[in-house]
């Protein structure tokens, strides 16, 4: 997900091209309270007039208690943004007054039902509620950890190792996987580290994150080769699916495959190789079928 | 209305400079102007139109920004010009 200044024309019009999986053009924290307005006015005009494909569109409003953020609602909904992204969530209550909000404008524009919501967990009351933000609501299709107000929020640095995110980030991913929904970790904004910033993301992908936030294109390539399984990989997840079809077809719950048992933990792991492999386009969809 | 700016001089945006005028009068400066100053104003006399502004005088700086970011700018400038907000509380 790559993070993109709501108030930066020339950006906006370009983030599609280097290919991240979704956008989250922000109306938050990159825009001044001066510029508020026409931050929103350029981001309700790109999404109602540029075609960003595949591309899913997140918009990071304002929060509900400042004079933007109903605003900043009313216009992302009626142009069409597939995801709003609520910065500073700490309850499931502010996720529903977020939801109200939501379908009052989709009722005025008869659209019901089509904006889904992601939670930007950015303090030490948010984690604690992880859980019940994460089920708040049925629009919500993610959490996501945002760093840099936590550990301030802890009294504390962000440090290169991200001892002082374990536990936000453990949380994330399991109140996430608990809920049934995606989880996203934060950014790290040092572009001229690129080694520090692989040893992150290979450090989120092992603790179960879906994906990374990223605020700048040089940062899209890693995320994709740490998150996108090896030919290795995907040739043992295949044999294992398909040698649990196999058995199935046989009545059989449990195999080997290459000497090693394989029961349901690792075909779900397979499948989710797969997927992978899928979304990063190394196998064609029908393939798997 | 009251003298409003909105935009930027950055690559990609435009800088809306809107005032009272009589009828709509637009000055481009682009280094466009020659292939798109006709669309380039076209646009911006549409989206004041659109919000119901018959009389503005309007200084445009265009940096090769799309129509869609020519409206939203446009439309910054003279939500800021009026005090009328096209979203409402």
């Amino acid at each position: 997900m790559m993070f993109v200044p709501g108030n930066n024309p020339g950006m906006m019009a370009d983030a599609h091209i280097y290919g991240p999986d979704s956008i989250m053009l922000d109306l938050e924290d990159s825009v001044t309270m001066a510029e508020k307005d026409a931050a929103r006015l350029l981001v309700y005009n790109a999404l109602k007039t540029i075609d960003y494909g595949t591309t899913e569109m997140v918009v990071r409003i304002n929060p509900l208690n400042t004079p933007y953020g109903k605003k900043d609602v009313e216009a992302v909904v009626k142009a069409g943004v597939d995801v709003i992204r609520m910065p500073k969530t700490e309850t499931a209550e502010e996720v529903r007054e977020l939801e109200a909000e939501i379908l009052k404008v989709e009722t005025e524009i008869g659209r019901v039902g089509e904006t889904q919501i992601m939670a930007a967990i950015e303090s030490a009351l948010g984690v604690v509620n992880a859980y019940a933000i994460a089920t708040a609501s049925k629009r919500m299709m993610g959490i996501a950890l945002g760093a840099e107000d936590y550990s301030a929020n802890l009294k504390t640095n962000r440090t290169p190792g991200g001892a002082e995110l374990l536990l936000a980030r453990e949380q994330i991913v399991v109140a996430a996987r608990a809920a049934g929904i995606a989880c996203f970790d934060t950014v790290y904004s040092n572009l001229d580290d690129m080694e520090t910033f692989r040893k992150e993301v290979e450090l989120i992908k092992t603790l179960g994150f879906d994906g990374k936030s990223i605020i700048n294109p040089r940062q899209i390539e890693v995320v994709n080769s740490v998150f996108t399984p090896t030919e290795k990989e995907i040739t043992k997840a295949r044999a294992i699916v398909a040698a649990i079809k196999e058995a199935q077809a046989k009545g059989s719950g449990v195999i080997a495959v290459n000497g090693k048992m394989v029961d349901r933990p690792v075909v779900l792991r397979a499948e989710r190789t797969i997927a992978l492999a899928v979304a990063a386009g190394f196998i064609d969809k029908e393939e798997v079928l | 209305m009251k003298n409003a700016v909105a935009g930027t001089l950055e690559s990609g945006d435009i800088l809306i400079n809107i005032g009272p005028g009589e009828g709509l009068q637009v000055e481009l400066q682009s280094s466009v102007a020659a292939q798109f100053g006709r669309q380039i104003k076209a646009v911006i006399t549409e989206t004041l139109e659109g919000l119901g502004i018959q009389d503005a005088r309007v200084e445009a700086i265009d940096k090769g920004a799309l129509d869609c970011t020519i409206r939203a700018r446009v439309t910054a400038a003279a939500v800021r010009a009026t005090g009328k907000d096209v979203w409402k509380d």
